[in-house]
């Protein structure tokens, strides 16, 4: 049954529009042009100075390696060929904010065209905040949501008309001096998304973000600060898809979220980055008092990625859930997993990791479970699947497990599995091609994950999986 | 199609790894006839079903199997069953994640062909009636391909499949093990109300159990991977009676089986 196996140099949103951005920064990365970045935003003193403080930190600390980073005693490869000197840090792409989406500059309006943007919105969206380069250009939301007293803008603008709330809690969850892509992050941060849910208040449709970079060689660096208050739920959700650029580009973001007693948030991402991408993201969560906090986080894509949605479960009966997809394809490594932290009593996790190789590509589950001194009757679970498409291809598990409570109970299960001769056969027995039979296998595979998406995102999902897939079985 | 099914075994020599397992078969099966293939374990009978689907593991190495005129060796597996080929497996694999309804409205879209798709609605209906009659559980639709599934729970959703995708020849692979006598009527009243002259059946059985409900027009017997004698139902009904022992003296065979080492 062996067959060529036709390589995907094509990428799906490969396209690109003509650059309309009207400020683009210098290359490499010094204090004029954190300055100039925060000058440009119109951000008041504090937050200037937290990007320089912050500049100092990413000027300080080092890159992660196996000496001096416990985290990263197996270093990803990769991360060497990163030129901090070779990346634009700001590109503003239009001095006006768009409305409504009649107001959105046409090039622009373009791109989300071809990503499905309006109708999605029409169908499903509550509010929209697409951020476009670095800067959010198109924001929408349902009136009903304000009338709740709901939050939802850019993090520059939260800076500007938030800055009790921004003060409070911005960098709290994820400090500067967290790591040095988080330091990175928190000097020449532009965009992501603020939302503050008032207590008791519960969002009924999924709050979305699109982000797209469009730039070479440009990082992007949003910076997204959520606070569930008490007794509130809502749910996020972001999409990301990126054209293929010629040379490397950067994407380092930062996720902070806030949820307060007997709340719940969920956050879910589906990132598609083109295969020249560092995406290094640092997500963590703070759950209070029978908080509930889950991650839901597809990883496709990019030539990097290293990402560990955290949650730090702080108050008695905080429950975490991290569900996660990743697939790596020809010269791409997927570094990704989960951290969670138990400091109270009776705190519940549960890590699902599904992860899929192939061409060659590289995928790592990399999970710390941590109870603290005061976590009795915490437990944690975790489960990693992996499946392995072809012999050139790799699957690594590195969990890291604390444990400082006797009384805990702590379950880890891994399976890596190939697509078998036997499953193949019997789909095909049933007039399904080979290609159908592997995607059908390989859908199934990630069907935990993709259930778990809105509608919508999983109808995408399983197009992009498919694409992703077409003719890598041999 | 309005003609007539006919597949053609014609001096059929196959291995599997090395090991030669069927040593020259010879059958053809046409529309409305029902053909058991009998033996005792390690005889090739499987083998047989295996090969004609196109299992990679199973290697042709001599003969010529036509469809309907078409060189079914020729054909990829998936191609054998869009020509109208059917194996009820044995054991049928667990794909997780993929439910059984999904999964049945794909394999019956594949045989359509793009532009050609079943309507879900009718779909629906269809696959509602056939598990009704096959006393299968609604939930059974929206379960995971045969994960969890008991025995006889994997038997009737085979038979489900050849309900719903109505091949030209259908090949039952020892449908009948593991079933207890109720859900046994149940299978074989499925596969009867199938019969028609669109359909050829080839039932591969241990036991002439099956073949009280299943009434076969030919019976054949296969010992060292060979058919040794053909017959009517009347054969069957005396292997019964008399067991594999009367066919090896008659035919001065020591030991039936076939590519084991011993």
């Amino acid at each position: 049954m062996a067959k060529q196996i036709p390589e995907i140099e094509e990428y799906r949103y490969g396209f690109r529009d003509k650059d309309v951005s009207v400020y683009r920064a210098k290359r490499g990365l010094t204090r004029e042009i954190v300055e100039e970045i925060s000058r440009m935003k119109n951000e008041p003193e504090w937050m200037l100075q937290f990007r320089l403080k912050s500049l100092e930190q990413f000027y300080k600390m080092p890159l992660p390696n196996s000496h001096n980073s416990k985290w990263f005693s197996i270093l990803p490869g990769k991360l060497d060929d990163l030129n901090f000197d070779d990346i634009t840090y700001y590109v503003k792409p239009s001095e006006r904010k768009g409305r409504s989406w009649e107001e959105v500059p046409e090039e622009i309006k373009k791109t989300f065209d071809k990503l499905g943007i309006p109708e999605a919105e029409q169908k499903f969206l509550a509010g929209v905040s697409a951020q476009y380069e670095s800067e959010v250009v198109y924001h929408n939301m349902q009136k009903e949501l304000e009338d709740q007293g709901v939050i939802f803008c850019d993090t520059d603008t939260a800076v500007r008309e938030y800055p009790e709330l921004l003060k409070e809690y911005f960098g709290t969850v994820v400090p500067p001096s967290d790591n040095k892509f988080a330091a990175l992050n928190s000097a020449v941060w532009s965009g992501g998304s603020f939302i503050y849910v008032p207590k008791g208040v519960k969002c009924e449709v999924p709050l979305q973000a699109y982000f797209r970079i469009n730039s070479e060689n440009m990082g992007q660096f949003e910076r997204t600060l959520i606070i569930a208050d008490e007794g509130s739920f809502v749910h996020y959700v972001e999409g990301c898809t990126a054209p293929i650029y010629s040379t490397d580009s950067l994407h380092s973001a930062v996720v902070e979220i806030i949820v307060k007693d007997h709340a719940r948030c969920r956050y879910t991402t589906i990132q598609n980055w083109s295969a020249n991408v560092y995406n290094l993201v640092t997500k963590r969560a703070v759950a209070e008092r029978g908080a509930h906090m889950e991650w839901v986080d597809g990883n496709i894509g990019s030539k990097l990625t290293m990402k560990y949605p955290a949650v730090v479960m702080k108050g008695e009966g905080a429950k975490a859930d991290v569900l996660s997809i990743a697939v790596a394809g020809k010269n791409q490594h997927q570094d990704a997993g989960a951290k969670v932290t138990a400091l109270a009593p009776n705190c519940t996790a549960t890590i699902v990791s599904k992860s899929i190789s192939k061409q060659g590509g590289k995928v790592t589950y990399r999970g710390l479970t941590s109870f603290g001194r005061n976590s009795a009757g915490s437990k944690a679970n975790v489960k990693c699947d992996t499946l392995i498409l072809d012999d050139q291809s790799t699957s690594d598990t590195i969990p890291y497990n604390e444990i400082k409570n006797d009384n805990i109970i702590l379950e880890h299960e891994a399976t890596v599995s190939k697509v078998s001769e036997d499953q193949l056969f019997y789909l095909m027995s049933r007039g399904l091609t080979e290609d159908e039979a592997t995607q059908m296998i390989i859908m199934g595979f990630i069907e935990p994950f993709t259930k778990e998406l809105p509608m919508e995102y999983a109808v995408e999902m399983n197009r992009l999986i498919k694409y992703e897939m077409e003719g890598s079985i041999g | 199609m309005t003609t007539t099914p006919k597949l053609s075994i014609n001096h059929l020599k196959v291995s599997v790894e090395g090991k030669p397992i069927l040593n020259g078969i010879d059958l053809e099966i046409k529309g409305g006839e029902v053909h058991a293939i009998m033996g005792p374990n390690g005889t090739g009978k499987s083998t047989l079903a295996a090969a004609l689907m196109g299992h990679p593991k199973y290697e042709v190495t001599d003969g010529q199997v036509l469809l309907d005129g078409q060189d079914l060796l020729e054909m990829e597996v998936d191609e054998r069953a869009r020509a109208g080929l059917f194996l009820a497996m044995q054991y049928p694999s667990e794909i997780s994640g993929v439910t059984n309804a999904d999964f049945l409205r794909s394999a019956i879209n594949a045989r359509r062909g793009e532009g050609n798709e079943v309507s879900l609605m009718k779909f629906i209906r269809e696959l509602d009636q056939k598990m009704e009659s096959l006393e299968i559980d609604q939930s059974f639709s929206t379960r995971y391909l045969n994960e969890g599934f008991s025995g006889g729970e994997k038997k009737r959703n085979e038979i489900l499949q050849l309900m719903m995708l109505k091949p030209r020849i259908a090949i039952l692979d020892e449908v009948d093990s593991g079933l207890d006598i109720d859900a046994l009527k149940i299978v074989a009243n499925g596969v009867n109300q199938l019969l028609s002259p669109e359909m050829g059946v080839m039932v591969i059985t241990h036991y002439q159990r099956l073949l009280n409900y299943i009434e076969p027009h030919y019976v054949h017997v296969i010992m060292q991977g060979k058919i040794v004698k053909s017959g009517g139902p009347e054969l069957a009904k005396r292997l019964e009676a008399e067991g594999y022992d009367w066919v090896k003296e008659e035919l001065g065979i020591e030991d039936e089986t076939v590519g084991q080492t011993k």
